[in-house]
């Protein structure tokens, strides 16, 4: 640890404050000052919206501006951006894209999406074919991205495609900043199980990518796409949520006012069985964050994604079981509308026991995440790899 | 949201360095001192029922008296010290009698004793020569507190009669905490292993890591100097039971990170279609399952147990039960599943995949099973 890091950001907290009071500040006129004020990311760079501190020093930062009647959505509102994009740009990017891009990303002037998935590369994300195809000093890109989250608002997108079909899967990808307003840039709406669009499909025919748009050397595209990643892991982890919040606090509510003490016995253990796992996992992300900041990090940090996704499931179903026969309608109906926030936070219990569905595909579906904690955390063998050594143009595809 | 619901306590869980290095020697202790060929020779021998060597070090190295007070003679640590030893014996099933001396009976004592009656007891506890027992239950068995002893008294003189049974070594205990029903009240007495009138007789039981015994009481005489007196009796008992579930919850703990180590490593030995079975996702998913439910059946038992040593009696409600439901159904699925993944050998007696089954079991319904202490949380709550 440097000097004083905490001296630096405490300093550097109240000189914004004084020239920038959170609360009578328009937010992008704040942000762009909390970012010239090295406190965007603090770990960045000086000049670059950081200080050069630990990371660790953010959550005092957002604290402090909360408390003081200020905004930190822009985090949330172009997560793709500040919470992966950026970190992209800082390991990667060139002086040009980190001077062009992060400054208006965190003010939030422009939107930034990610385009990684495709129709044929879900949990095999190396599996990608979207093609970009040299000419000269610029690149022509086709092919087709899914569930690209605020694709629809985006001005740019993190993209990533094939740019060797000779070379294994790994191998042959590059990565890319693409301008979503550019010409051939087709932004569709992708309408879920819950009858909403959170998400986006994208569709690239001959679009021009310059050259200086490139992210990382050519072939080098899976090594950045994993920063992106790791990125991801950080902005989702390590929250802690409140006892009895979240589904298992909506079950309550409508246990309580449903059925109560009269309520059937099977169902009340059922309730408290859901109850039980509901808090052990929640005490499980306390001790995570604990052995996080104080102790020696074990696998208690790296079990969350799956047990949230699982248990997320069977409260929300077991939510609308307790409504009986109002479980067979669906207020609102299927409107075909585009949420404001996520579907996952708001709504009926059905509609919320449908957009669970997704818990456990989004983020690494459960049959990958346990995968990963099969091999990474209990060290056992990887399943035989049989593309691994193939050219990706003789690999079998659906 | 209830009032119980609303703000849990701020514990700590991670392990100071003094904690880690009592859980590194512990761990090594057991190791060492109950290797399955020395937890199979005492648990099929005839007597005494528990491992009297062992018993003496642990008491040496001063892990006997971990709750006690230092002026009667423990080292006047706390339960979180206790709970890591629990989960250490809990993993390897080792052979001494902490539930029933230095949890069940020494809480007891803790709970109802005068200063004069603790000054008397409990020294001998934390150096292992006085080893206690809870004899609560009568033998309806709702494992709870039901007890199957009345006391009448006689001037200065009671007298026990009736059954205790499944009292845990009951039948090597030194002495016996008996809780009887006086009228319509209940009391704690301590009586001797081999008073007059006191029979014992081991159960034939499942768990044969852990004995049990029926106590029957034939007009046992007790001074009312030995009736428990610093406290009323019903409140002792509660607090007893309370610390045997969080200790049951913490050494569940221990048997299922056992259950998922000695898995994972099979499934990395054990070659089948010509690669390590734990290559395929059929295996490797049930063990990723069960280190997910293993962290979380950790953070419920080490959270009962630290606001047990910080005393916050009011969570301490919510914590226990929650961790004695969860952790049981999470061992047990995992000492099952256990039998599973080793496949023939798993099932065989010469392997200890079933001692941790029988184990997982025997817990499971000692002391309350996960559905009543669920219900107990649903009064809890209001739900």
């Amino acid at each position: 640890m440097g000097v004083d890091e905490r001296g630096l950001i405490v300093e550097r907290i109240e000189a914004l404050f004084a020239s920038h009071p959170p609360a009578d500040t328009d937010e992008r006129s704040f942000w762009g000052a909390q970012f010239d004020h090295g406190l965007a990311w603090v770990q960045f760079p000086e000049g670059l919206g950081g200080s050069g501190v630990s990371p660790r020093w953010q959550a005092v930062v957002d604290q402090r501006i909360n408390d003081a009647g200020g905004s930190t959505r822009n985090r949330i509102n172009n997560v793709l951006g500040i919470g992966m994009g950026a970190g992209t740009i800082i390991a990667h990017g060139t002086d040009e894209h980190r001077a062009r891009f992060l400054r208006p990303m965190f003010t939030m002037e422009e939107i930034w999406c990610q385009l990684f998935s495709e129709p044929g590369a879900g949990s095999d994300l190396a599996a990608l074919s979207t093609s970009a195809v040299r000419e000269d000093d610029h690149w022509i890109v086709n092919g087709q991205k899914v569930w690209t989250t605020l694709g629809h608002l985006a001005k740019w997108g993190l993209l990533v495609t094939r740019t060797d079909p000779d070379q294994p899967k790994h191998a042959g990808m590059t990565y890319f900043i693409v301008d979503m307003e550019a010409d051939g840039v087709d932004v569709r709406p992708l309408y879920q199980i819950t009858g909403e669009a959170e998400f986006n499909e994208v569709y690239f025919t001959d679009v021009v990518i310059g050259d200086e748009l490139r992210v990382g050397e050519v072939g080098q595209g899976w090594g950045v796409a994993m920063t992106t990643l790791m990125n991801e892991r950080v902005a989702i982890g390590g929250t802690v949520q409140p006892r009895e919040s979240g589904a298992i606090g909506e079950a309550v509510q409508v246990w309580r006012e449903r059925h109560g003490e009269d309520g059937d016995p099977v169902a009340r253990d059922q309730l408290l069985q859901l109850w039980a796992a509901a808090e052990a996992m929640r005490l499980t992300t306390v001790r995570a964050k604990e052995a996080a900041t104080s102790g020696t990090p074990g696998p208690e940090g790296s079990t969350a994604k799956l047990q949230w996704a699982e248990l997320n499931k069977r409260i929300t179903s077991f939510t609308v079981d307790l409504l009986g026969p109002e479980g067979l309608t669906y207020p609102g109906g299927y409107s075909f509308t585009r949420p404001d926030g996520s579907a996952d936070v708001d709504g009926a219990p059905h509609k919320r026991f449908l957009r669970a569905r997704a818990n456990s595909i989004e983020g690494g579906t459960s049959e990958i995440m346990k995968n990963i904690l099969g091999e990474r955390v209990l060290g056992l063998p990887g399943e035989p790899r049989v593309d691994k050594d193939v050219p990706w143009r003789e690999v079998p595809r659906s | 949201m209830s009032a119980h619901a609303a703000a849990p306590p701020t514990v700590s869980y991670v392990l100071t360095d003094e904690q880690r290095q009592l859980q590194e020697m512990v761990r090594d202790l057991f190791a060492q001192r109950a290797a399955p060929d020395r937890v199979r020779e005492v648990m099929l021998a005839e007597t005494p029922g528990y491992d009297d060597a062992l018993w003496q070090e642990l008491a040496n190295y001063g892990l006997l008296g971990l709750t006690i007070p230092e002026a009667h003679g423990g080292s006047g640590a706390s339960f979180a010290e206790l709970a890591i030893v629990l989960e250490e014996a809990g993993r390897r099933l080792a052979p001494v009698p902490l539930l029933s001396s230095a949890v069940l009976g020494t809480e007891a004592v803790l709970g109802g004793a005068t200063e004069a009656q603790a000054a008397a007891l409990l020294p001998g506890v934390a150096a292992g020569t006085t080893r206690l027992a809870l004899a609560h239950l009568d033998l309806g068995g709702d494992l709870l507190a039901a007890p199957g002893v009345v006391a009448s008294r006689d001037g200065a003189t009671w007298h026990l009669d009736g059954t205790a049974a499944y009292v845990i070594d009951g039948a090597s205990a030194t002495h016996l905490v008996v809780a009887a029903r006086a009228g319509d009240d209940l009391e704690l007495f301590v009586v001797p292993g081999d008073a007059p009138g006191v029979s014992r007789t081991p159960v034939e039981v499942l768990d044969l890591t852990r004995p049990l015994a029926t106590v029957e009481f034939a007009g046992v005489e007790v001074a009312e100097e030995d009736r428990l007196a610093g406290g009323p009796a019903m409140a002792a008992l509660h607090r007893a039971l309370t610390a045997g579930v969080v200790a049951i919850a913490v050494e569940q703990v221990g048997g299922t990170a056992h259950t998922l180590e000695a898995c994972t490593a099979y499934a990395r030995d054990r070659i089948q279609f010509g690669r390590a079975i734990g290559s395929f996702q059929a295996v490797k998913h049930r063990l990723a399952e069960l280190l997910v439910e293993l962290e979380s059946a950790r953070s419920a038992a080490i959270h009962a147990a630290r606001v047990l040593a910080a005393g916050e009696r009011e969570e301490l409600a919510i914590a226990a039960p929650l961790a004695k439901s969860y952790c049981s159904e999470v061992y047990e699925r995992s000492a099952a599943d256990g039998i599973q993944l080793f496949g023939g050998i798993g099932f065989t007696w010469e392997h200890d995949q079933h001692l941790y089954l029988k184990r997982a079991k025997s817990t499971k319904l000692l002391l309350g099973d996960p559905k009543h202490h669920r219900a107990l949380l649903g009064e809890l709550l209001a739900l």
